[in-house]
């Protein structure tokens, strides 16, 4: 319980901190101003959602090898940290582009994988809710888990390839590339700040997760007696 | 008894039921006409419009479609269990995969080359001329669209609200297949044609690799 | 007909448990059932009978524990050529046959998928032997329940399996049916073939086991071997 709230305190440290060094520490942005200070959450959280997604594609495949309860509640504890993340890199993608450049949606390589990414994860998380039977739903969505997950880079290779608009936006081109030095640490301690909160989350996640496991098993022997 | 000859036989049977009844065949073709139809009403199709959107339009509606062709490819097995069946009679459970998604691909394309004539009709795109590579890309798109609705079909076959959960797993996971088939078919559609051969090689890619993963997932998929 | 003459094989059950969420339908199973033995595998419905069976055909994991064929040609459970797979048979409630494929159609695929050699001949002789060689042109579709039992049987005896694995199979059958598949099993039985049914109650079919076992809410509770008697594994009268 300590641990939890210290724990819990520790990480919301860090955030608050990323939070402080983006606004006060990182230098303004010569063209965009303000609003560019968003990247340092925007990229950050489209980092981590790619953490907690493979995260998850790794205990897909633990679960079809192994078919261990934990694997597959790490699974789909990392697949809603993973939306969550994903959900707000997506969401501060139009407020950043639409001060920065006056379009709410840039069909960026990037921004536009993270879309499909989304749509993935939640036919994901609703193929859950309708198989009944423990066993066979963290068989079937750990391998329709698995194929999502290996479409990842196909998506991204042809919206990049064919779908990228052009101008393209200058979206600092790649993390760390032509950043600033202050910039760059900022961003760095953004990254490192977000995955902790993803830590965190996904611990707590995981935790519930099981005991619902448990609590699900108790409640079905219950039925069946 | 190796995987060929199983598969062969499979392709048969799922031929076989088809020919025989013509029911899916009959219904999606009627189905992407009804698509091309409808789309044609939400823009002006000058013939240059065509030629840009013409191909996206056809496309989807080629992704719409299976979507919903694919729905009875494992449902129809849980029937009288005849799955079970096959589980026990093949030598290795990707023949069953391999069959399907041979049948499906078929299929597919059958139902593709029908309306090719008819999409060029109403869109005023002459198509005579590169009908062999489009034919080559309508294959390649299809056996992608074939190997990842089959291994979902098998998948929402298992699932409550099956009817819809296939086009909403499917669709997402075929946003590849869907902008390089594009890609490709606008390049060859346009006033002077060219392959786009990294779509080609694209799609290619995306059908090697879902036609490994159902290779090595395969029999997980059908257990019960 | 002489299955079982080359590879007599057994069925080996090693501590069997099967569970759908939180509840059992088979814990710790251990049974040893020898080749050529015929049993019928008695219970209430829900006690495991089916899970059971279908373990045996692999077409159920079980979550713990594994299932053996001692003196199988073919590695172990799986054989790598089919071996132990294609021997086994298997007879469900669903008769396993394609409602959209005629009689003979759906022999020659099953055929083809087992391997059976020359399987015109052989699926010519089955259809006779099963006494659907008129009909066999006709799409299951069209058929009683009793010519679909008929087809099931005739779709497990294609490759003389050693192991026959068969779930409540009179389900349906009339009388004349019924004494059909007793003597159509009585003559597997005496090739050799190692036989598990499920069953209810003491009927023409039951007499033919040399062993009884029954399961209660997925344990072994009963069985001849350890000294219970027929009668009352197959009346459910808790001795």
């Amino acid at each position: 319980m300590w641990r939890r709230l210290i724990g819990g305190i520790a990480v919301l440290g860090l955030v608050g901190a990323a939070a402080y060094a983006s606004f006060y520490v990182a230098p303004e942005e010569r063209t965009m101003g303000l609003v560019q200070r968003i990247f340092y959450l925007h990229a950050a959280c489209g980092l981590t959602m790619f953490t907690a997604f493979f995260i998850c594609f790794c205990s897909n495949i633990t679960y079809v090898f192994r078919r261990s309860a934990a694997a597959d509640a790490l699974a789909v504890s990392a697949a809603e940290v993973g939306l969550v993340f994903s959900t707000v890199n997506l969401v501060t993608g139009p407020i950043w582009a639409h001060p920065a450049w006056g379009i709410w949606w840039t069909w960026d390589a990037r921004l536009t994988s993270a879309f499909v990414l989304w749509l993935l994860y939640i036919a994901y998380l609703l193929l859950r809710t309708l198989v009944e039977e423990p066993e066979r739903r963290a068989l079937l969505s750990a391998l329709f888990g698995i194929f999502a997950f290996l479409d990842v880079p196909l998506v991204y290779g042809s919206i990049r390839w064919w779908r990228t608009q052009h101008p393209q936006p200058v979206l600092m081109g790649g993390p760390g590339s032509g950043l600033e030095p202050t910039m760059l640490k900022v961003f760095f301690f953004s990254i490192l700040a977000m995955h902790a909160l993803m830590a965190l989350l996904l611990i707590d996640r995981f935790g519930l997760e099981k005991m619902r496991g448990e609590a699900d098993i108790v409640r079905r022997e219950l039925e069946a007696a | 008894m190796g995987v060929l000859s199983n598969t062969a036989a499979l392709l048969g049977k799922e031929l076989r039921t088809e020919f025989r009844s013509r029911e899916l065949l009959t219904t999606t073709i009627v189905f992407i006409l009804i698509v091309l139809v409808l789309f044609s009403f939400t823009f002006d199709p000058t013939v240059g419009e065509s030629r840009r959107f013409g191909p996206g339009l056809l496309w989807l509606a080629f992704l719409f479609a299976a979507s919903l062709m694919l729905q009875p490819c494992f449902l129809r097995e849980l029937n009288n269990d005849t799955l079970s069946a096959l589980r026990l009679s093949v030598s290795d459970p990707f023949a069953i995969f391999l069959a399907k998604l041979g049948a499906n691909t078929l299929f597919l394309l059958l139902t593709e080359l029908l309306l090719l004539p008819i999409f060029a009709i109403l869109y005023n795109i002459p198509v005579a001329a590169v009908f062999a590579k489009l034919v080559m890309v309508f294959f390649l798109g299809s056996l992608g669209v074939s190997t990842a609705g089959t291994a979902l079909s098998a998948i929402s076959a298992q699932a409550r609200m099956r009817e819809l959960m296939l086009p909403l797993l499917l669709l997402p996971l075929l946003t590849p297949v869907l902008v390089a088939s594009t890609e490709v078919t606008i390049g060859l559609l346009d006033r002077q044609p060219f392959v786009q051969w990294k779509g080609v090689g694209f799609l290619a890619v995306f059908d090697v690799v879902f036609l490994t993963a159902l290779w090595i997932f395969g029999e997980y998929l059908l257990e019960e | 007909m002489t299955p079982g003459a080359v590879c007599p094989t057994g069925i080996r059950f090693d501590d069997i448990e099967k569970r759908y969420g939180g509840l059992y339908a088979l814990r710790r199973v251990s049974l040893e059932i020898a080749a050529g033995e015929c049993v019928v595998l008695a219970g209430r419905n829900g006690s495991g009978k089916t899970t059971l069976l279908r373990i045996a055909a692999q077409l159920v994991r079980p979550s713990a524990g594994k299932v053996s064929f001692p003196g199988a040609r073919g590695a172990g459970t799986n054989g790598a050529d089919g071996g132990v797979r294609g021997a086994t048979a298997y007879v469900a409630h669903a008769t396993m046959v394609y409602d959209e494929l005629t009689a003979e159609e759906n022999l020659i695929l099953f055929a083809r998928l087992l391997g059976v050699a020359a399987p015109r001949e052989r699926v010519d002789a089955l259809l006779t032997e099963v006494g659907l060689a008129e009909r066999r042109d006709s799409l299951v579709r069209t058929f009683s329940r009793g010519m679909r039992q008929r087809m099931a049987i005739a779709r497990a005896l294609l490759r003389e399996p050693l192991v026959l694995l068969l779930d409540e199979p009179a389900t349906g059958l009339d009388v004349q049916g019924t004494a059909w598949l007793a003597a159509v099993l009585r003559r597997m039985r005496d090739s050799g073939c190692t036989m598990v049914m499920s069953l209810h109650g003491e009927t023409e079919i039951s007499s033919l086991a040399t062993r009884a076992i029954r399961l209660d809410a997925g344990s072994v509770v009963a069985d001849t071997r350890r000294g219970a008697s027929f009668r009352s594994i197959l009346t459910f009268v808790d001795a």
